[in-house]
């Protein structure tokens, strides 16, 4: 069953559409993460299901019923800010419980619902300090505490990872995937603009782009049936290689799509010949820039380390079953 | 081990320059104030008049307090501390200065708070309700007292209008008034003052927190207590004490707009009336130390009473 149904659902300031003709049912315990570019209308979209924003068009729904006109505390959902948006006046157990105590619970239903949410994510020992006294990443856990405690049918996150370092990112994402696996019947909507991110921790992908959905489907999907060159592009590390010239005219396209991990590299024979431009070394990969004569530029991922440097000749060929052909206007061509 | 001399010698060269970039400061500020006033403090022991400063001779607390002694078992006090016109201007200075601070403060965080929303020409509105505390003390106090005049004011005559009042009221010069009238025109020309200041500390709250709280459900009065409140009353009692200090020396509004009653004499007035227009130098010397050590204690009293943080350490 559908908790979050989306429907014809449009966005815009003054004369500015923002957000155009969204149509999206997500399923009941679903993590579903909202990818695009900056500016693309993410984080609107999500402030709109979490009623901070109104909806110009369209119709949004939560478990069945109708929700463009409800009050966001009654929409049975929560929200971790990218800014944290803690109390900062407040005890981290305050801020948990300002909510709660406005909802009228129990002192002692108030108690357990904060122990239990700060056991989840070990800030037991914090609950008596103020947000200041807390290190980013533990201000994001009290955040994401403060949202469990709503017990919410709907947890949207805006960005939550973008102020941590890099090494605390990835701990935290892993939180947050166990976090969806502890809460099976809570939907998950989680905005980003990191593809990684998306792709690691996401059921289905919503990828936006310029105010419109230009794809929804599950990781792989997307990697590997992209609905157009923008997905092709924006999803996958390092970026798929779009060739414009004979490559693309000899199969009747105007774009090129291979991977870079679907490039085979060989020193001795294949079907492109170029000269290595750059070797960036991963230790796990080397990524090698190669320029391709008639053909262009072409990064090429290899596995491990590579005795391969500047200015080598290489020789290159692509797997043709990872081919992805694309017309003019970004669509991809069938076959 | 090493470094240690290193960095003693880099921070005894920090404080030297801190010290060095003080001096002016500190040399000004005792040229301005700490001279004037004690000056003002040694006068205050002596018999000092106008036109003979120089001869000033010591002569003890004679002018704070003196037995006289009419024989037979009569006697009385003389002096300030037995003076009650000097009493009656400390109560006026201190109920102006409750009453007038007391709602600029609930006025100015109205409307700081009107002036936090957004809306259509919001900034010609912040500009406009600041043209009160830009004129004059001097211009308004006396636009005030033609607006209040008891034949030709427009206040009274729009009362009349009204059918408030029957007859025009003295609002300047009847003592029932007199006060009322003061507090108008200081609460009309400080409320910006307050506004503003307010305003600032309104906009150092984040905006995100107010979002959780709609996602909270919390209700708008209970944001403003809980949230709102909290978060700018740091701002909040600055802007007191600011208002409370400059209050409680209230002078040119009174001499202008009430001159010479004793229902609206404040400390300043009283000492400046001594100093000047009684040649009683010494008394009026007196009557400025007691100024000077009653707001002191009126300031420090609040300052712990709020335990209001100076030196921005809990912020
Ligand atoms: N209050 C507003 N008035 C006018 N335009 C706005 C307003 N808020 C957002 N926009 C516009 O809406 C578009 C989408 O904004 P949004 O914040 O949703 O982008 P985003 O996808 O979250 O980007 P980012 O990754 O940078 O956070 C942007 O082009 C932005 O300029
Ligand atoms: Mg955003």
């Amino acid at each position: 069953m559908a908790t979050v149904e989306l429907t014809n659902v449009s966005k815009s300031y003054g004369n500015v559409e923002v957000l155009r003709d969204i149509n999206l049912s997500l399923e009941k315990g679903e993590f579903v993460v909202f990818v695009g570019p900056s500016g693309c209308g993410k984080s609107t979209l999500l402030r709109m299901i979490a009623g901070l924003e109104d909806i110009s068009g369209g119709e949004l729904r939560i478990d069945g019923k109708p929700m463009n006109d409800v009050l966001p505390a009654q929409r049975g959902i929560a929200m971790v800010f990218q800014s944290y948006a803690l109390y900062p006046h407040m005890t981290v157990f305050e801020n948990m419980a300002f909510g709660l105590e406005q909802a009228r619970l129990s002192k002692p239903e108030i108690e357990a619902r904060v122990r239990e949410a700060s056991k989840m994510l070990q800030i037991e020992a914090l609950l008596d300090r103020k947000p200041k006294q807390l290190s980013g990443g533990q201000r994001q856990r009290v955040a994401i505490g403060r949202a469990i405690t709503r017990d919410p049918r709907v947890f949207l996150f805006d960005e939550p990872l973008s102020n941590l370092d890099a090494a605390l990112r990835v701990d935290t994402r892993l939180e947050i995937a166990g976090l969806g696996e502890r809460l099976p019947d809570t939907t998950m909507i989680y905005v980003t603009h990191d593809q990684v991110e998306a792709m690691t921790l996401a059921d289905r992908i919503v990828v936006l782009n310029g105010g419109i959905v230009e794809q929804v489907g599950t990781p792989m999907e997307l990697y590997e049936k992209p609905a157009s060159q923008f997905v092709a592009g924006f999803i996958g590390s390092p970026r798929m290689n779009f060739l414009t010239g004979p490559p693309a005219k000899a199969h009747g396209a105007a774009v090129y799509g291979i991977r870079p991990e679907h490039i085979a590299l060989s020193r001795e024979s294949g079907d492109w010949t170029g000269r290595v431009v750059l070797t960036e070394r991963l230790g796990s990969d080397t990524f090698v820039h190669v320029d391709v004569e008639a053909v262009g530029a072409v990064n090429v991922r290899i596995e491990g380390r590579s005795e391969i440097h500047g200015g080598d000749t290489v020789h290159l060929t692509p797997d043709p079953a990872s081919v992805h052909l694309f017309d003019n206007r970004g669509r991809p061509l069938a076959g | 081990m090493s470094a240690n001399p290193v960095k003693s010698r880099l921070s005894r060269n920090r404080t030297r320059s801190a010290w060095l970039f003080l001096l002016p400061m500190l040399v000004t500020l005792f040229v301005v104030a700490a001279w004037p006033l004690g000056r003002t403090v040694w006068f205050s022991f002596t018999d000092a008049s106008l036109d003979m400063m120089s001869e000033a001779r010591w002569v003890g607390i004679r002018n704070y307090l003196e037995y006289v002694d009419f024989g037979g078992g009569e006697g009385q006090y003389y002096g300030l501390l037995a003076d009650a016109r000097w009493w009656r201007s400390v109560w006026n200075t201190v109920l102006f200065a409750v009453v007038s601070v007391s709602f600029e403060t609930v006025f100015g965080l109205i409307i700081a708070l009107v002036l936090n929303q957004q809306f259509r020409g919001r900034g010609l509105v912040r500009a406009a309700v600041l043209i009160p505390w830009a004129i004059p003390t001097i211009v308004s106090a006396r636009m005030w007292a033609w607006m209040l005049h008891d034949q030709f004011g427009i206040i009274n005559d729009m009362l009349q209008g009204l059918g408030l009042i029957a007859e025009p009221i003295a609002w300047t010069a009847s003592p029932d008034t007199a006060m009322i009238a003061v507090l108008i025109v200081d609460i009309w020309k400080t409320t910006p003052f307050m506004a503003l200041l307010i305003l600032a500390g309104l906009q150092m709250v984040p905006g995100d927190i107010y979002e959780a709280a709609k996602l909270d459900g919390i209700p708008a009065w209970r944001v403003f207590r809980k949230v709102t409140l909290p978060l700018i009353m740091p701002a909040v009692l600055v802007a007191v004490v600011f208002r409370a200090l400059d209050a409680l020396r209230v002078f040119d509004i009174v001499y202008v707009l009430t001159p010479n009653t004793d229902a609206t004499r404040t400390m300043s007035v009283y000492a400046r009336e001594n100093l000047f227009d009684y040649d009683q130098f010494a008394y009026g010397s007196a009557a400025s130390t007691l100024l000077f050590l009653i707001i002191a204690l009126i300031t420090i009293t609040f300052i712990m009473a709020t335990r209001m943080d100076l030196e921005g350490k809990r912020s």
